[in-house]
């Protein structure tokens, strides 16, 4: 089967005091290729820890990961990450951060060079592509992160709060962006936000995730992904439906919310 | 005091000298629009006018206290009494008192003038006729000559008309003159306001020693060879201290065995201070080149172990992560993204450890060595060779001040991405 399926994950974390936190609980859930999730949630609901497990980086306690019919053991390639923001290596031209990934496999200069140029044209980034990254503002310095990791050609890409830095005008501009990259590479990506509007902006699917333990609450299919591409997004918010999804999905986690700000007050 | 008075005044003159001046030609620029500048900390920066007008008091008030001669004479503080003098004491002896002159000639060290010309006088105390060095003082057995002398009962009881008794003093023309206890006028030159060149030499007269050391050396080895040596002992120990250093702080910042077995050694090492390792470097290696690299080697080792281990313990894991995910392996990240992350670290240890061995290899060299800068001063300091010891102390600054803007120059160019990660 092509695709990811995330099969009963479940992780527990010690705590050095002998108690523990059961950060994630039963998590099931497939995704076919080229599909784009959307993950949003409270704090604390374990998003970032399911998106370390699939990358790699973390073994579950329970369940495992399968992609591609083959099962996930560590980090590889084929699994590229987006992080928020400071996993460039500054020490590098905007080049070299690009080509990063051609040069760990070895991929001779010539290939390696046609990829970086060709995906600085992709993301807009030609005129910079001498640069240090530090020289680079923002929103340039997560275009570059989206490419360097496009140019390993994985075939899952996995973002962790992409635009979470980003003010507003830029942010808009980078939606725009990554939903032109998901059409045109066909890439499987799985996003986390903490922005209501971006997930339902750019998810085809939308997984909202309740904390403690962390597990899926509830699932959506949305079409505004689709109706995205090549269109200003700020058309598709004032679609009809998009308002009520939004406030729907928002009154949930406010609710989720209220419920761990009241338990730990009764707590106390 | 006077000096730092001195010193206060022309700083707080020249600030509104300075002030006036700019204020008729003020830039416009952002930090001048600033209107809240007190506690902004880019709104303070260094004021160049200020720095010149500093460096050139210094040289000003060296010289108006030295008597230099790179400044006008007008500008120098009083200097000492130099010249002809004279004052007259009475002598009681018997029941009768007489008055007799003693003639003093002032010069400078290294003169050798004539006695002025006196003849004796009448009664029974005679016209004395001294020399006397500038900032010396003299004891005058002005009964020498007497025909009744001290052991006759004849004494001192007034100078120049003034009673003294023993122990008191009375001021004259040029100086001030004191009766000992035993009864025996001492004359004192004035000393004025400048020091004494076997106390502080005149700007010049260091920079002169330091030509004359420079060519025909000093102990046995020019001015060249006691710094180039002082120099190449520091680059030995710290390249020595770095190649063990670097690895062993890797090695810690990646193994916790590593971690676990040299910790202990290494923290209690760093804050011991490498001059308090000097008496056991020289019982084991003596004062020969051995001991001082010995000595510069561990005191660059924990620094820069330290530097190392933090610099590999700094990296951030998304970008460990990162280079995971884009399929680079363990060695591949070690070498692309653990070693570059760390090197501003390194740098910064380098330059500490630089630093500290230039200060370490001087105090090194005043306990014991044959040759080196430290040793150049503890010698001419034993000679009372000030304008040596001076020199010393200013080249050492220098070279100091040289090392560390070397070492910032190349971290600029070598690791432009400090502190942007």
């Amino acid at each position: 089967m092509s695709g990811l399926s995330i099969d009963k994950i479940s992780m527990r974390f010690d705590l050095p005091d002998g108690g523990h936190v059961q950060a994630l609980k039963d998590v099931t859930l497939d995704l076919k290729a080229g599909e784009l999730l959307s993950v949003l949630g409270p704090s604390g609901c374990g998003k970032t820890t399911l998106l370390n497990i699939v990358a790699g980086f973390l073994a579950p306690t329970e369940g495992q990961i399968v992609l591609n019919d083959h099962k996930v053991t560590g980090p590889d390639a084929e699994r590229g990450m987006v992080f928020q923001q400071g996993a460039l290596f500054e020490w590098m031209s905007v080049r070299d951060n690009v080509g990063f990934g051609p040069s760990m496999k070895g991929t001779p200069a010539k290939e390696k060079t046609e990829i970086v140029d060709h995906l600085l044209d992709v993301v807009g980034l030609q005129d910079f592509k001498e640069k240090a990254v530090y020289e680079l503002s923002g929103g340039m310095q997560q275009r570059v992160s989206l490419a360097r990791c496009l140019a390993n050609d994985p075939d899952v890409i996995l973002m962790d709060e992409p635009l979470g830095a980003l003010d507003a005008l830029t942010r808009e501009k980078m939606q725009s962006l990554v939903l032109k990259l998901w059409k045109e590479t066909g890439k499987t990506i799985i996003l986390i936000t903490h922005s209501v509007e971006e997930a339902l902006l750019l998810g085809e699917r939308l997984l909202v995730m309740a904390p403690r333990p962390g597990r899926i609450h509830k699932e959506y299919r949305l079409p505004f992904a689709d109706l995205g591409v090549g269109q200003d997004l700020r058309e598709v918010k004032k679609h009809p439906d998009f308002a009520i999804k939004r406030e729907e999905i928002l009154g949930m986690i406010w609710d989720m919310e209220e419920e761990i700000m009241g338990r730990s007050e009764d707590a106390a | 005091m006077i000096p730092f008075l001195a010193y206060l005044i022309i700083f707080i003159a020249a600030f509104y000298i300075v002030r006036f001046i700019t204020q008729k030609t003020k830039i416009q620029d952002y930090t001048s629009l600033k209107t809240v500048t007190f506690g902004d900390e880019s709104a303070v920066r260094s004021n160049r006018a200020a720095s010149f007008i500093s460096i050139i008091t210094i040289f000003v008030i060296w010289g108006a206290f030295t008597g230099s001669k790179i400044l006008p004479g007008f500008m120098h503080a009083p200097g000492p009494f130099i010249g002809d003098t004279s004052f007259t004491y009475t002598a009681e002896a018997n029941g009768q008192q007489d008055d007799a002159t003693v003639y003093f000639r002032v010069h400078r060290a290294g003169e050798q003038p004539d006695l002025i010309e006196a003849t004796p006088g009448d009664g029974f105390a005679k016209d004395d006729s001294e020399l006397v060095v500038a900032w010396r003082s003299k004891l005058l057995r002005v009964d020498k000559n007497d025909d009744i002398s001290k052991t006759d009962g004849a004494k001192v009881v007034a100078i120049n008309g003034q009673t003294i008794a023993p122990g008191g003093s009375v001021d004259v023309n040029g100086g001030k003159v004191t009766l000992s206890d035993k009864g025996t006028p001492n004359f004192v030159p004035s000393p004025g306001w400048q020091m004494e060149p076997i106390w502080l030499p005149s700007p010049e007269g260091v920079f002169l020693r330091t030509i004359e050391i420079a060519s025909t050396g000093f102990q046995g080895f020019t001015l060249w060879e006691h710094l180039g040596f002082s120099l190449y002992r520091v680059i030995l120990g710290f390249v020595c201290g770095a190649l063990v250093g670097i690895p062993l702080g890797y090695a810690m910042g990646l193994s916790d065995w590593f971690r676990g077995w040299f910790d202990p050694i290494v923290e209690f090492m760093r804050p011991v201070p490498p001059l308090a390792l000097i008496p056991l470097v020289i019982i084991w290696a003596g004062i020969g080149e051995t001991g001082k690299i010995i000595l510069l080697f561990l005191a660059a080792l924990w620094i820069m172990a330290i530097a190392a281990r933090s610099g590999v313990s700094g990296v951030k894991i998304s970008k460990v992560h990162a280079a995971y995910s884009l399929g680079a392996s363990k060695a591949q990240i070690m070498r692309h993204v653990i070693v570059p992350n760390s090197l501003p670290e390194i740098f910064t240890g380098a330059r500490v450890a630089m630093g500290v061995c230039w200060g370490t290899v001087v105090a090194a060299e005043l306990v014991a060595a044959e040759k080196g800068a430290g040793k150049m001063i503890v010698a001419a300091s034993k000679f009372q060779n000030t304008d040596i010891v001076i020199m010393g102390i200013i080249l050492i600054g220098i070279i100091g001040f040289g090392i560390d803007v070397l070492m910032r120059y190349a971290e600029k160019v070598l690791v432009p991405w400090k502190g942007k990660g």
